[in-house]
């Protein structure tokens, strides 16, 4: 804390430069240069110091991946050292891959239908007036505000004891449901940001130019909000993916990928979910990279 | 990308009106983007929350356990919180002390790459949210195997006597740790959104006022994030307090099980345990919903809603 406070004293206008405000007259004695190095840096070495804690799991999970254990993933197997088999065979652990198909269909659905309908719900609350807007912000974000564990052991009431009267069953519709209850407020809050930051100008200008409502809409106001719908539809499949205590409250019979790592940890978890845990991080690594390459481009 | 942040720093300003917006009045179009969405949660947010507590309130039937009928059994509630009153006090307890050490260490973290990264901003905002990507569970457990009794960790310290205990899996302290861990990115990205608004000429100007360091920054620049800065506690302490999964991973058998510890295995493994299941959660919910309350009213910003 300290240290950062220090740092705090000289916000370096142009920053990651170390050399800030040089010293008047003669030269800086040696250990007056180290304190002011540190001074200057010592925010940044905290936070890349924080920055490697977060990647440690993701490390221990990579290496993982390539060892040749005999009965469970939990020792390092040294005698046989590294091996590729899990990644050629990915699927080679019973169930895993089945568990991932699932946990991609239940994300792909609960994203295309919670954008939808968070977006819809974010363009009314922010370029309407209408009575009862209140409330339904209050509606939005509450379900953000409440721990996952009252929001599944809530929905599991309602299934077993309410729902089920209608047929429905737990299993994968049930996650679904679940799923895209708890992503549209995620998708309404990034939407509903995005919109209240454009410039209400751009609009007028095109009405002004005789365009319709919807000329306006789809050739002005769409393509503008659009980043912001592409990140709460990203945000909302991340969401989805890794959700596990909800899912785990309305899912019955069927298993997610993170149920499934959940649910066999006590064997040890198969190598091949290290293969599949670490690629869905390089994957959505790679998007998020390329998506900020393509902001870039179009900025420029 | 700038989801995160958004989401993350949208608490923060979300629904105050911005001036100067061409607003529509009423009308059938606003219901009818309204509709959809607010059924939706209507159906599976409000009305399950209604059918929980109803569930709260019921009895089961002498005999047939499992089953149950409607009742105002007050009882459920007093069995909660007698009976499980030392999970509720842990579930606070780690939650706080996870939220401050997310703290703790996320303001650096916010705070370089708000002021100090120049254009390693964006790759240092990727290297927050990237773990996320690697499914939590995954992460617990590599967690778990990491400071497990046989693992790199707890082997030096023990070998360095720096280890009372002899262990740091199956303590307190290892569930305290995960909590921290997995919600860090909650408390670094709205303090990260806040400290970016902020004109940095202020916080030069703060430091060129009070010579003192540390007065500028509790002064400017604290003040300055601190929407950010409560948006995260918030962020970090309500999925901490529900949490069981860290718990269940990290912690004892006994003397370290939270709330939801409970609520889990009042629903999947006591034959009956519905209602008290439902109260104990709705108990959970009403203590977090005054806590943050009060939070929220001491610090004051009701622009959260």
């Amino acid at each position: 804390m300290t240290g950062l406070s220090t740092a705090t004293a000289r916000p370096a206008p142009t920053p990651a430069t170390g050399a800030s405000r040089p010293p008047a007259g003669r030269g800086p004695s040696v250990p007056r240069r180290v304190r002011t190095w540190l001074t200057t840096h010592v925010a940044m070495i905290t936070a890349l110091t924080v920055l490697l804690y977060l990647f440690v799991p993701v490390a221990y999970t990579f290496a993982f991946s390539f060892n040749d254990y005999r009965k469970s993933n939990i020792v390092w197997n040294g005698a046989a050292g590294p091996t590729l088999k899990h990644w050629r065979d990915p699927c080679g652990a019973p169930g895993v891959c089945d568990a991932l198909v699932v946990s991609l269909q239940v994300g792909a659905i609960a994203t295309v239908v919670a954008t939808v309908l968070g977006t819809m719900l974010a363009f009314a609350l922010v370029r309407h007036r209408f009575p009862g807007r209140g409330v339904s912000n209050v509606l939005v974000f509450i379900p953000m505000a409440t721990p996952e564990i009252v929001l599944g052991a809530s929905l599991l009431t309602i299934f077993v004891q309410g729902f089920s009267r209608f047929g429905l069953r737990l299993g994968f519709w049930t996650i679904v449901i679940a799923h895209i209850m708890f992503c549209i407020s995620f998708v309404v809050v990034t939407v509903k940001a995005r919109l209240q930051s454009l410039d209400p100008r751009l609009e007028e200008a095109a009405q002004d130019l005789y365009a319709g409502p919807g000329g306006t809409f789809w050739r002005v106001t769409f393509p503008l909000v659009l980043p912001g719908i592409v990140s709460a539809a990203l945000l909302a499949f991340s969401l989805s993916f890794d959700d596990f205590i909800i899912t785990n409250f309305v899912s019955g019979d069927e298993t997610t990928f993170p149920k499934f790592v959940y649910v066999s940890y006590l064997r040890g978890i198969p190598a091949q979910a290290n293969v599949i845990g670490f690629s869905m991080f390089v994957i959505a690594v790679l998007l998020v990279v390329a998506g900020q390459l393509v902001g870039n481009a179009r900025k420029r | 990308m700038t989801a995160l942040a958004h989401t993350a720093g949208a608490g923060t300003h979300a629904g105050g009106p911005a001036p100067g917006q061409g607003r529509r009045r009423g009308g059938i179009a606003a219901y009818l983007l309204l509709l959809p969405g607010a059924l939706w949660l209507v159906l599976f947010f409000l009305l399950p929350l209604i059918q929980l507590f109803a569930v709260s309130l019921q009895s089961g039937f002498p005999g047939y356990p499992g089953y149950y009928y409607r009742d105002v059994n007050a009882g459920n509630y007093l069995t909660a919180i007698t009976q499980f009153a030392g999970h509720f006090g842990r579930s606070l307890l780690y939650a706080g002390l996870a939220t401050f050490f997310a703290f703790v260490l996320a303001y650096p973290l916010a705070y370089a790459m708000a002021f100090k990264a120049g254009r390693w901003r964006n790759v240092m905002m990727i290297a927050v949210i990237a773990p996320f990507f690697t499914s939590f569970i995954l992460r617990t457990i590599a967690w778990r195997q990491i400071l497990a009794d046989e693992g790199p960790v707890a082997r030096v310290l023990n070998t360095l006597h720096l280890l009372p205990g002899g262990r740091i899996t199956e303590t307190w302290v290892a569930v305290v740790a995960g909590l921290t861990y997995n919600f860090l990115p909650f408390m670094v990205l709205p303090i990260y959104a806040s400290l970016e608004r902020a004109d940095p000429k202020v916080i030069e100007a703060g430091g060129d006022l009070y010579a003192n360091g540390f007065t500028t920054f509790r002064t400017v620049t604290l003040p300055v994030s601190l929407p950010g800065v409560i948006a995260g506690t918030l962020l970090t302490f309500i999925p901490a307090a529900g949490d069981y999964v860290n718990a269940e991973l990290l912690g004892s058998d006994r003397s370290t099980k939270m709330v939801g510890n409970v609520i889990e295995s009042q629903f999947f493994r006591v034959l009956g345990g519905f209602p008290v299941a439902a109260a104990l959660s709705f108990t959970l919910m009403a203590l977090i919903l005054a806590m943050v309350f009060v939070y929220v009213r001491r610090f004051g910003t009701e622009e959260l809603l």
